[in-house]
């Protein structure tokens, strides 16, 4: 099944709420009028696209409908699906790998969101890529979390770099980035332990975690994910903003788009913080991670 | 957030051009209406939840209590704050217990809500209560989480029943709960493996097991961070198996956590717990009235008003909260607050009760444990004069301090500027009704600040 497909699935199921909604307000035959735009307005809100960049896109349909000439409201839909794929588009670059050198990935985020699986998901891609790939498991916090990692670094076939739980992370981070400049690494991903981010002491264990990285391998620019459940609402902007300060992000992991949740949140950070999603989670099996295509992102928002 | 950070600023700023007219019509009402409606939407309370709950409130706005009132924006929060209140339950929800233990407890809900770590903690507040708990691992799914349930209950000393994860759930929990029984436990709380909602494999699991446990709560764990979806999954969970109640997770973040009312809303199950950080011991029960000011942004003031109070003097905190008022608060007092406050706990869990708009002008201070330290070191520096007069710190009298305290220049300068902001500050909140108001009435509030 493809990405479309699959997310299509998921949603088929729950016939109800963002869809069915946008497809009330965009109905044959009704008039393009201001309750029309108040109605879209909350329906991209309850896809969780947040206030803010609701009333930008309601605003660029207005435009476009001045533009365009449009007089059918179903007409519209289209046109919505193209401004938020042009918002989702913009400075989009895919994953930046840099080929024989070694690329690290740090994965971020709050408790809960799926870290440790999409690391193993991420390592069984780079695997099926032909790359040498190293884990790091710098979550020394949560109870079992290195046995977690251990069990998919067993699955995939790669070597986890661990220490005991409880231990500096920093210091997993320093042995694992020796170790794969060490062992020529082409993929080095690390994860680390789930944390909210208006806890400064933990934030600034993060901070540390990336000067560590920043240090041992100076002239390598490390990817930074932040991996975002797609069932999150409007916090997911704070973590955008607060983790980034931490360590500068370079990207986004979506995850749990199986679910009923479109992730719609996405489109508020991409535009606000102009963060890229890179791969989208879309089950639990071990090949259910996907690369982001914002068209198909847009379309299946509607679906 | 940026745009309905705090909703009771915008409803005073609505209202603010209405005084003088001396009545309330339906279309300032209604635009009313569109700022709660708006800022409940940004908390992330679903859709539905807030067209019902905005259609109450504006049928009892438009009703006679508004227009009499002198401050119909308070008026109108204060409608606003009740009818969250009611909607949220109206009082604290306890657990359920069986007349012949042991009382079983199972607990449900999607992948990353939080279920072990509740799960533990649940057990540890029960034998905190002088209770028998055991903790059963029936996630058979998710690698190592046996083994994270087993390392935690092994750091409380709460007994962990596993049979490994080759063995379905439905059977783990029988003979889990033959195992309690024999065993003299009292409590039997079942961790499930996170599922999603539309999984109907594994709803139908979750329904096994339900039979065999006959279980006397099941609570829902739900992420306090999650968006408008928290309505479809708390009705499938619902619709699939009743939950008798909920355990609200990861509330120690910054967010408003509207998902609370939804969840609530729809299933009209009750919260009973709330999750308030990662320590084991951080499960607390849930205060429905705390929790709508929280989704307002009026942040958790009774809270801190509370957490202040046990461990300040009362009088002296009157003392305090008039001088802050009125903007005599001397370096002094200053250092006063710094070591009240080490004894207040971390400071990120004050700042999150904070008030919407207050919160975020102390986050953006950028606060830092050794900030502290280093503050206290400063003002111990200073001469009485100086504490009680920072205007007459000059030139020389900064190179004293900063020697005396192991500082810089820079640094005295800039304590110095943040306590002239700080007073400024103070003097503005002085100059805000409702909060004089707040802190005076119970009984003197002290602020945490630097």
């Amino acid at each position: 099944m493809g990405f479309f497909e699959k997310l299509k699935a998921g949603l088929s199921k729950t016939k109800e709420g963002f869809a069915s909604t946008v497809d009330t307000v965009f109905s044959l035959g009704r008039k393009i009028d201001e309750d029309l735009y108040e109605e879209l307005e909350e329906a991209l809100i309850q896809g969780d696209v947040g206030v803010e960049t609701s009333l930008l896109l309601v605003d660029r349909l207005r435009a476009r409908v001045k533009e365009d000439h449009i007089k059918e409201a179903e007409q519209l839909k289209p046109v919505l699906q193209e401004e938020i794929s042009k918002i989702l588009l913009a400075g989009e670059s895919g994953f930046p790998m840099k080929k024989g050198e070694l690329n690290i990935i740090l994965m971020v985020g709050v408790n809960g969101v799926g870290k440790t699986t999409t690391i193993g998901k991420l390592a069984n891609y780079f695997v099926s890529e032909n790359n040498k790939v190293l884990l790091a498991a710098a979550d020394t916090f949560r109870a079992a979390a290195i046995d977690q990692l251990m069990v998919w670094g067993e699955r995939v076939g790669v070597d986890v770099i661990h220490h005991q739980e409880g231990s500096d992370p920093a210091a997993v981070v320093f042995d694992a980035v020796k170790a794969a400049i060490a062992r020529k690494t082409d993929v080095l991903i690390i994860d680390t332990a789930g944390r909210l981010q208006n806890k400064a002491n933990l934030m600034a264990e993060l901070e540390k975690m990336g000067r560590i990285i920043s240090r041992e391998a100076p002239n390598l620019q490390p990817e930074v994910l932040l991996v975002l459940d797609a069932t999150t609402g409007q916090n997911a902007i704070s973590q955008a903003k607060i983790f980034g300060e931490a360590v500068p992000l370079t990207g986004l992991i979506l995850t749990k788009l199986d679910g009923t949740a479109k992730g719609g949140v996405v489109i508020g950070i991409k535009n606000e913080l102009n963060l890229p999603v890179r791969m989208i989670g879309v089950g639990e099996g071990i090949d259910d991670l996907r690369e982001f295509v914002a068209e198909d992102f847009a379309r299946a928002l509607f679906e | 957030m940026a745009l309905f950070g705090n909703l009771a600023d915008k409803l005073q700023e609505t209202f603010k051009k209405l005084t003088g007219k001396g009545r309330l019509s339906e279309a300032d009402v209604n635009e009313a209406m569109r700022q709660i409606r708006l800022a409940l939407l940004e908390a992330d309370v679903s859709y539905k939840v807030v067209k019902d709950f905005v259609g109450k409130v504006k049928e009892r706005a438009i009703g006679s209590d508004v227009l009499e009132s002198l401050t119909p924006g308070q008026q109108v929060i204060k409608i606003v704050n009740e009818e969250l209140t009611t909607l949220m339950g109206a009082e604290q929800s306890k657990l359920n217990v069986s007349s012949k233990p042991p009382t079983v407890i199972m607990m449900v809900g999607l992948q990353g809500s939080g279920k072990t770590t509740s799960s533990a903690k649940l057990a540890k507040w029960l034998k905190n209560q002088g209770r028998r708990p055991l903790l059963v691992a029936a996630d058979i799914y998710r690698p190592a989480a046996i083994k994270q349930l087993q390392v935690l209950g092994e750091e409380m000393g709460i007994p962990v029943f596993s049979l490994g994860d080759q063995v379905s759930p439905v059977l783990i929990a029988e003979e889990a709960i033959a195992h309690g029984r024999s065993h003299g436990n009292d409590y039997v709380i079942l961790d499930t493996a996170g599922r999603l909602h539309i999984d109907e494999v594994l709803m139908e699991e979750l329904k096994g097991v339900r039979e065999v446990a006959q279980p006397n709560d099941i609570l829902l764990v739900v992420d306090a961070m999650v968006g408008q979806d928290a309505v479809k999954v708390a009705e499938s969970f619902h619709e699939a198996i009743s939950i008798t109640g909920v355990v609200l997770t990861k509330l120690d973040g910054d967010t408003r956590g509207g998902a609370a009312l939804s969840v609530k809303a729809v299933t009209g199950q009750p919260i009973k717990f709330v999750g308030m950080g990662e320590k084991l011991d951080a499960l607390e029960p849930f205060y429905p009235d705390r929790m709508a000011s929280r989704i307002l942004g009026m942040g958790d003031v009774l809270s801190l008003i509370e957490k202040a109070q046990a461990v300040v003097d009362e009088k002296k905190a009157q003392e305090m909260t008039e001088k802050m008022l009125k903007a005599q608060f001397t370096m002094e007092d200053y250092l006063e607050q710094i070591e009240q406050m080490k004894h207040m706990g971390p400071m990120e869990d004050l700042i999150g009760m904070l008030p919407g708009g207050l919160g975020k002008q102390f986050k953006d201070a950028k606060i830092d444990p050794k900030e502290m330290t280093r503050v206290e070191a400063i003002i111990q520096s200073m001469t009485r004069e100086e504490r009680q007069k920072p205007d007459i710190i000059t030139g020389s009298r900064k190179v004293r301090i900063a020697k005396g305290s192991g500082t810089q220049v820079q640094d005295v300068n800039r304590l110095l500027k943040q306590f002239s902001q700080m007073q400024k500050l103070m003097k503005m909140m002085g100059d805000t009704k409702g909060m004089k108001k707040k802190m005076r009435g119970k009984g003197g509030f002290k602020f945490p600040f630097l």
